[in-house]
């Protein structure tokens, strides 16, 4: 039902006001279809001019590649339209509130876009002589010591790509430790809570994985954890706050326990954005937490990367850390330990986790940020993180169920489940509801602890305004589906798509385009 | 602070509806001796975007832009040109600020782009299929290693002495903790490559043969021979590609019978970056698909009937197969292949081999004129846009000395391989389109004075 308008003007309905008459085009005024570049461009078709060279005689080795290679052109007009177009088929924070639980998606400062693309940084090649780069090592180095400061740790490698790497960083460096005092450890032990990305680190490092059970608060149960560890566990990868958006309140004792037994503690720092400027992983034991750059830190997701994911290291573990890192020298000068130096300056180092240097355009754009907001805003950032999530779950704990909502206070995420709905509703007809009401759906069906869990994570750039509103369309939404109503079923209506069909996809996987049967015999 | 929507008011509301007294009643779970009082003592306070900015700008100046100088480094990051509307298009928030594509009812664009991507790796390396992408080049290379061992049950990769090294030594440090081995050795300053070791050292134990091409010191050779002989032995080929650009002119490793091929895809709209982030490209035989690792978009339809797109095999990936996943990578590098992606599109076949053209061209006409200076010469018989030169001394210290006369004048392999004496005297070369003939005419004159 619509709004009538206030100004007394009324639409003219006519007969058939309600049903959409198809259009010819298949658009729907600015919900505008957009074909294929195979469908629309042609190999023959070039957006960019190139400069004239005289021709040469080739030296190619007599591999020149005659046949077609079927790749399509647009001119630069058809190029801007077409992916302007396919642009607003997406939703994006720019757009509108993305609780998207675990992801942090906050604001993306256009500051951090802008210094990011300064010519001394977006410009400069990763093997340039060292003399040449000064300013480039100083970002490194600057965000280094920032990252240090803030964690309370010892050291931290730069080079992670995302925060999966980053894992891969600390496990390697735990696997390296432990090498190097000739103990073979071979299971790390992880919460079922966690992030798919912990197990499957660690099984990529070569150790087996095992679970650790938590309470019925949705914590680690510290005393099912000290009864497992023993000479096998290499150690554990605990992710505080938790994937429930609660805080282990006996990290500092776990990581006694663990450190007792001869591992070492893991902490995925997904969820830093919670404490950050309040609680320093450092006081509390761990040996190696990763940062993801683009959660905490704001660099853009980019509809799924890059990210980059830095690892502070205790002082047990820096030995063991990656290469290569920026040192600062008493006369301010910086220089780049690589294979080059690391016999004498690093010489336990696990080795190289990437070509090059790590993910400058990433640094450069987390550290803007983190300037921009300072000691004092960070705090900031984690005291309204939390405040936001508390409000969401406490007004929606009436209408959802929260099962943890009795442990106390959420930290930066507020988790539900589906228990109460209607026979037959799911958590993804709430989410598809949420889709129509103008949002990006909160995180589906993580953690595996809960069933049907929705974890909703508002961070600290939104309002009150938008928090209220969220929270009358998500008690809508909920209401339809304790109802049963079956237009739930069938949302989302409004979108440029209706559901997707899954398992076709995967049942008869289609990957690439190939040219229809039609189209193939028509040449 | 600019970025906080919430006022103090708001605050006290919230805290109201919520039953709490302060801000500090809801961090009562984090033990008191953890709690910091304060900011954090010694770190600075918030800073206005003026301030940010011109911190910024002063480190900028301390660095030599590329596009400011003569420039011909390479060795798996190039400088190309990227058209304006590349990075129009990859800032507009739809694409820039969206998260991987969970919902796909509303988020169709990323999804179709990344088909499109997907396709148009697939079609420059001549495999089936592609993924969505990795985080560079070197992991990329590593994964297809793992997935290799996967299909094969095998643990021996034989890589050849073309290989990037740096993608060797990631390579060697997941080799570490995995077990595999690695037969690897260094380059030699040749004009052919080690393939006659290679070739050798498949047996019936080797799951893959890894070949860069072209390769490190910029050779260019046919892969058909190794991919037959590891076919015969049931290992794979992979190919490595660090330049795509050179795909414009010569074959793909997939017609010559590669079975994975990986590579960086930063020449296509990423830029230099300081080496990231950047852009991993991996696609391989259909028949592999289900050990591939990394997302892979796929195309359905909707509950209308209407043609969209889905991420799809899931059940290969961390979130849903946790320890027996193909590969930990979950975020990738979305907005690199996005860039790719728009400037393969603006380029079109057409553009890429004329792109491709004026790139060897040049990288001809320097190589040409570099060697006509005294006891400089040239290692390849074949390149593409890269090429190795022997000096007549050690090349780290030419380099230095070409940056002190402003010209950012290749890379050196005493950089890269530390210790080889053997290489110390090798300058590797690229020579883009954003070479001028006046860029090649400084770096000659200036490597002669240097060298004279
Ligand atoms: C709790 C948690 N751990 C790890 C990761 C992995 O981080 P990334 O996607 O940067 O590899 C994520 C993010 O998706 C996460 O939410």
């Amino acid at each position: 039902m619509s709004v009538l308008n206030q100004s007394g003007w009324k639409p003219e309905m006519g007969p058939s006001g309600d049903t959409k008459p198809a259009t010819f085009t298949g658009n729907r005024a600015l919900m505008l279809e957009e074909a294929l570049i195979f469908e629309i461009g042609t190999t023959d078709t070039t957006g960019v001019d190139l400069p004239e060279v005289g021709g040469v005689a080739s030296r190619l080795g007599g591999l020149e590649r005659n046949r077609t290679i079927g790749l399509p052109g647009l001119s630069e007009p058809e190029t801007v339209r077409h992916y302007t177009r396919l642009s607003r088929q997406n939703y994006a924070i720019d757009l509108g509130f993305f609780p998207l639980g675990s992801c942090t998606m906050k604001h993306n400062p256009r500051l951090n876009e802008k210094v990011a693309r300064m010519a001394g940084f977006a410009d400069v090649h990763p093997l340039q002589p060292v003399e040449t780069v000064q300013g480039a090592l100083a970002v490194i180095n600057e965000l280094a010591v920032w990252l240090i400061e803030l964690t309370g740790m010892h050291g931290v490698a730069m080079t992670p790509k995302a925060g999966a790497h980053g894992e891969l960083c600390g496990i390697l460096a735990i696997k390296a430790a432990l090498e190097a005092r000739g103990d073979p450890r071979s299971v790390i032990l992880v919460p079922e809570s966690a992030h798919g990305t912990n197990p499957a680190t660690a099984a990529f490092a070569g150790f087996s994985v095992e679970n650790i059970p938590a309470t019925s608060e949705g914590r680690v149960d510290l005393d099912a954890l000290k009864a497992r560890l023993g000479p096998d566990v290499a150690g554990v990868m605990i992710t505080n706050p938790n994937t429930c958006g609660l805080f282990e309140r006996d990290m500092k004792a776990i990581s006694d326990a663990v450190h007792a037994a001869g591992g070492y503690v893991y902490c995925d720092g997904a969820n830093f954005n919670a404490i950050v400027g309040r609680v320093r992983p450092g006081d509390l034991g761990i040996d190696a937490m990763h940062i993801n750059l683009h959660k905490t830190f704001s660099t853009p997701h980019g509809g799924g990367g890059p990210g980059s994911g830095p690892v502070v290291l205790s002082e047990a573990l820096s030995p063991y850390g990656p290469l290569p890192f920026t040192e600062r020298h008493a006369d301010g000068r910086y220089s780049l330990v690589e294979e080059e130096t690391v016999g004498e300056r690093h010489p336990h180092s696990f080795g190289r986790m990437t070509a090059f240097h790590g993910q400058m355009g990433m640094f450069t754009r987390a550290l803007s940020y983190i300037m921009s907001h300072g000691a004092d805003g960070l705090r900031q950032v984690a005291e309204d993180a939390v405040l936001n999530a508390n409000y969401i779950l406490r007004s929606l704990e009436g209408t959802m169920d929260a099962p943890f909502a009795h442990s106390g206070p959420c930290m930066h995420e507020a988790l539900f489940s589906d228990n109460g709905l209607a026979d037959g509703f799911t958590t993804l007809d709430i989410a598809k509801g949420l889709i129509d009401e103008g949002y990006h759906p909160m995180t589906v069906y993580f953690p595996l602890v809960v069933h049907g869990a929705m974890l909703i994570e508002p961070t600290e750039t939104e309002s009150k305004a938008t928090l209220d509103q969220f929270i009358g369309a998500m008690r809508s939404v909920v209401q339809r589906a304790k109802a049963g109503d079956p237009s739930l079923k069938s949302a989302p209506h409004h979108a440029p798509r209706r559901r997707l069909d899954e398992t076709l996809a995967a049942r008869k996987p289609m990957l690439v385009w190939h040219e229809t049967e039609e189209a193939v015999a028509a040449e | 602070m600019r970025y906080l929507p919430l006022t103090n008011t708001d605050r006290q509301a919230m805290l109201a509806v919520i039953g709490a007294k302060s801000i500090d009643d809801l961090f009562v779970d984090v033990p008191a001796e953890a709690q910091l009082a304060g900011p954090i003592a010694g770190l600075p306070n918030h800073a206005s975007e003026m301030a940010v900015e011109r911190h910024f700008s002063d480190l900028a100046r301390k660095n030599m832009a590329a596009s400011h100088h003569p420039f011909f480094l390479g060795c798996g990051a190039y400088k190309h040109h990227v058209p304006a509307s590349v990075d129009h298009i990859i800032q507009r928030g739809e694409f820039l600020t969206a998260y991987t594509p969970y919902q796909p009812e509303i988020a169709q664009g990323t999804l179709q782009m990344l088909f499109e991507f997907q396709t148009q790796v697939a079609r420059l390396f001549g495999c089936d299929v592609a993924n969505a992408s990795m985080y560079d080049g070197s992991t990329a290379c590593w994964e297809a290693i793992g997935m290799a061992g996967r299909i094969t049950k095998r643990h021996k990769a034989v890589l050849s002495s073309g290989l990037h090294p740096h993608y060797v030594s990631v390579a060697r440090t997941m080799a570490k903790y995995t077990g595999d081995t690695l037969d690897a050795a260094l380059p030699t300053l040749s004009p052919t490559t080690d393939s006659a070791r290679l070739l050798d050292a498949i047996d019936g134990e080797t799951s893959c043969v890894v070949v860069q091409y072209p390769d490190i010191l910029g050779r260019i050779e046919d892969l058909s021979a190794i991919a037959a002989k590891a076919h015969e032995h049931g290992a794979l080929l992979i190919a490595v590609v660090t330049e795509p650009v050179a795909l414009g002119a010569i074959k793909a490793p997939g017609e010559m019978g590669a079975d994975i091929v990986v590579g960086e895809g930063q020449s296509l709209g990423v830029g230099l970056q300081f080496g990231g982030p950047y852009v991993g490209l991996f696609a391989c035989k259909e028949k592999f698909v289900r050990q591939m690792p990394g997302r892979l978009c796929g195309e359905t339809v909707d509950a209308e009937g209407k043609r969209g797109f889905v991420l799809t095999l899931s059940t290969r990936e961390q979130h849903i197969r946790r320890e027996k996943a193909t590969s930990n990578i979950c975020t990738n590098s979305g907005l690199c292949a996005l860039a790719f992606s728009i400037h393969m599109t603006l380029l079109g076949e057409k553009g890429l081999r004329g792109l491709a053209q004026a790139n060897h061209a040049l990288a001809v006409q320097a190589a040409d004129r570099l060697t006509q200076i005294p006891g400089v010469e040239l290692v390849n018989d074949s390149f593409f846009n890269e090429f190795t030169l022997r000096l007549p001394k050690e090349a780290q210290p030419v380099v230095r000395a070409l940056a002190e006369k402003k010209v950012l004048g290749g890379v050196s392999l005493g950089r890269l391989y530390p210790k080889a004496t053997d290489l110390e005297n090798g300058l590797v070369v690229a020579v883009t389109e954003t070479s001028s003939a006046e860029d090649i005419e400084t770096f000659a004159t200036a490597l002669k004075e240097i060298l004279s």
